[in-house]
């Protein structure tokens, strides 16, 4: 009886102890692998839940998933009015994307790569970047211009130039370049949520690529906010800043500097355009030297624009040596390996270049 | 049987020079006010039917189509004068000669309706609901100015009016994107998409073309044939077909005289008609003229006679024209033309005076309006 009794009393009590441990019991969420593409993926489809004026529109991206898969899924779920696809006419397509963009809609316009975008810049630049300012305000054109920047693999000249220098340059134009899953989620995300025009340059190479998604960067609100950048490692001994596929390439850098005690602090500038100037100088009054390194030709670079800046800001007086640009090959990309792989900065450029500032 | 018999008269009357003898009876024949005008048939092409060949001009609508091109007009000479006189700088590119098209065009849509075009836009700026006053300060740079400064004679924008473009052709695509949105929308609204002789070479042209078939936007593309392109005359430009009309290929389109207020409205209701009911893009080439030359820089005599220039004004003037069809029917009132003719002037007066006394823009707002800081 007594047992019985026991047993009633234990059942219960088990099952509140067990409620009480749990409470205190923390189980870390289970890592989410993304890569690029499904983070940019996700990150346009939930804008596309979220907004009906959302529209993405460019070649292949419907029926064909995209060239280069990134809004697979997509033309299925929404269909036809919001996915379209265009026909090869990027002027025609892009000017009717800022003109949409114009009446009230929010376009996200594809350019297969930003190679094909010089057929548009016109639009881009002068219909698109300058109307907010030209009309004083009246005129908002909140569009989104997308598409992979930069070098591939062996697709030769004409499909490899870096555009950050070009659209950088323009006053009125937003521009970001994402690096890993995370900041492509958020990236585009928040591109599509300005009112301005935004240009995203994303990577081709990175795309396959796969990186822990944070916890807070699977909500379906998360932002990264345009014209920040983020420290990817802590470092004290020198400033390495670079954008794109180039910051896996610092990083890796980082870590064999760190076995000769030689700490790097890495920085991913995230957005090109309006550049976080004040992260950049924190670092560089902390550390003493800079690096930059970017996958662009050398003359009116990134590079420069940054050794510019920190000449003319309260960072140019901690510099203990000449900030060094680590930037592509200043040709047109050859085709042979050998030829395109020394065009582009590899980790051993980055070393060298880091060891030649550090003066060791 | 009073209508009837109006109607008969006026018809019978209208377009023809009456005697000063036959004025007494008309006058004493005055039912109403409204004129049945005659209107040149358009050249269609892949149309069955083209726009009426004659409409009814009421009263109001003579008065206010006459002051609308009446302050046109004036606005533009009087750029012309301020131009002249340096308060007025780089580029301006004057529309008189061509204010039946713009008023035309106006005439014919609804206010609901979107309008875009080149740089040759003041008289759009105008019929789009911008004061005067606020164009010419912006011609000048001043802060009154409709783009505060910032714009210039190129740049000037209002609702549903995307301006004022300074990249020839440019606007061809924005405008399908307009009509584009209009779908997307589900409005019934449509886009005028206006550019010139030179645009229609553009490569982009042909692109918007192509889109706004393929999606069937509501985009009517209208042309202003002026016979010159910049600097050259149109035969020089070696152009193998000039008949803009057919350009669209597979578009339809027609041909309108673009300096009879009457056959702009008329042509332009039929394609907006055209546009709503989801059949796509049309073409409408509306054949008109400009006075000055190109730009200021443009005397406008090197690649036409002075004596071409003077036969178009005498003798197709499009303010001419409104007031001959409503004098032909003796619905004229001379007093009321004379009136708006003061009012007009003084309003030009009153806005030119605004445009070189308006201070210019503080140099604190250089910056301002770079980027939006609104996010959704």
């Amino acid at each position: 009886m007594a047992a019985v009794a026991a047993g009633v009393v234990r059942g219960p009590w088990r099952q509140v102890s067990a409620l009480v441990k749990r409470r205190f019991h923390r189980s870390a969420p289970a890592a989410l692998q993304l890569t690029v593409r499904e983070a940019i993926n996700q990150g346009m489809d939930e804008e596309l839940e979220r907004d009906e004026k959302v529209f993405l529109l460019g070649e292949e991206v419907a029926q064909y998933d995209g060239a280069y898969k990134v809004s697979r899924g997509l033309w299925k779920k929404y269909g036809d009015k919001r996915i379209i696809d265009t026909p090869i006419s990027e002027m025609g397509f892009a000017g009717i994307a800022v003109g949409a963009a114009m009446a009230g809609l929010r376009p996200i316009c594809e350019f297969m790569t930003f190679n094909f975008s010089m057929q548009a810049i016109d639009q881009v630049i002068n219909s698109a970047a300058k109307t907010y300012y030209m009309s004083a305000g009246l005129q908002p054109v909140p569009i989104v211009f997308r598409g992979p920047n930069g070098a591939s693999a062996g697709v030769a000249a004409q499909h490899s130039q870096c555009f950050a220098a070009w659209y950088g340059h323009c006053p009125g134009l937003k521009v970001v370049s994402p690096w890993n899953s995370e900041d492509a989620k958020g990236l585009i995300k928040s591109a599509i949520r300005d009112d301005n025009p935004v240009v995203m340059l994303e990577n081709e190479l990175m795309y396959g690529v796969a990186f822990e998604l944070p916890t807070e960067a699977q909500s379906k609100d998360f932002l990264i906010p345009i014209g920040k950048a983020k420290i990817e490692r802590q470092g004290t001994h020198i400033t390495v800043v670079s954008h794109s596929r180039p910051v896996g390439h610092c990083l890796e850098a980082a870590a064999v500097l760190s076995k000769e005690g030689i700490e790097c602090e890495v920085i991913n500038m995230r957005t090109i355009r309006p550049m976080d100037m004040e992260a950049i100088e924190a670092s560089v009054m902390k550390t003493n030297h800079l690096v930059t390194v970017e996958g662009g030709w050398p003359q009116f670079g990134v590079g420069a624009e940054i050794c510019a800046r920190i000449m003319e800001g309260p960072a140019f007086n901690f510099l203990d040596a000449p900030a060094v640009r680590v930037t592509g090959a200043d040709v047109p990309m050859p085709y042979a390996k050998i030829l395109e792989d020394n065009s582009i900065p590899q980790v051993k450029d980055i070393i060298f270049a880091i060891k030649k500032t550090l003066n060791v | 049987m009073r209508k009837m018999l109006a109607s008969l008269v006026s018809h019978v009357f209208s377009g023809v020079n009456q005697k000063p003898a036959m004025r007494g009876l008309l006058a004493s024949l005055n039912f109403s006010n409204d004129t049945t005008c005659d209107i040149t048939k358009c050249d269609l092409y892949r149309l069955e039917e083209g726009p009426p060949t004659s409409t009814v001009l009421t009263r109001e609508e003579a008065l206010k189509y006459y002051r609308a091109m009446q302050v046109i007009r004036r606005m533009e000479l009087k750029a012309d004068q301020m131009y002249k006189q340096k308060f007025i700088r780089g580029f301006c590119h004057l529309c008189d000669g061509q204010e039946a098209c713009s008023v035309g065009l106006e005439a014919g849509i609804r206010p609901s309706d979107h309008i875009i075009t080149s740089y040759r836009a003041h008289g759009l700026c105008y019929t789009r609901g911008l004061p005067v006053r606020s164009i010419l300060a912006e011609l000048t740079g001043r802060r009154g100015g409709c783009a505060k400064g910032k714009g210039g004679s190129m740049h000037m924008y209002a609702k549903n009016f995307y301006g004022g473009n300074g990249i020839v052709g440019a606007q061809v695509p924005l405008g399908a994107g307009v009509a584009f949105a209009c779908t997307y929308l589900g409005n019934t609204e449509i886009c005028l998409t206006v550019y010139g002789d030179g645009a229609a070479n553009q490569g982009q042209v042909a692109e918007a073309y192509n889109l706004s078939a393929l999606w069937k936007l509501p985009c009517s593309l209208s042309s202003e044939r002026i016979a010159t392109t910049q600097w050259a005359r149109l035969s020089r430009e070696q152009q193998p077909n000039t008949d803009y009309h057919k350009r669209g290929n597979f578009i339809p389109g027609r041909k309108a005289n673009g300096m009879d207020i009457l056959c702009v409205r008329e042509a332009t209701k039929f394609a907006a008609h055209y546009c709503r009911s989801g059949k796509g893009p049309i073409l409408l080439e509306l054949q008109t003229y400009r006075y000055h030359g190109h730009s200021k820089s443009d005397p406008g005599i090197s690649y036409r006679t002075r004596e071409e220039v003077q036969s178009m004004r005498s003798k197709s003037d499009p303010i001419m024209l409104l007031q001959e069809r409503r004098r032909n029917s003796n619905r004229s009132n001379v007093e009321e033309w004379k009136e708006i003719d003061a009012d007009g002037k003084k309003e030009i007066e009153e806005a030119a005076q605004f445009a070189t006394t308006d201070p210019e823009p503080a140099l604190e707002e250089l910056a301002n309006y770079s980027c939006t800081t609104k996010k959704k």
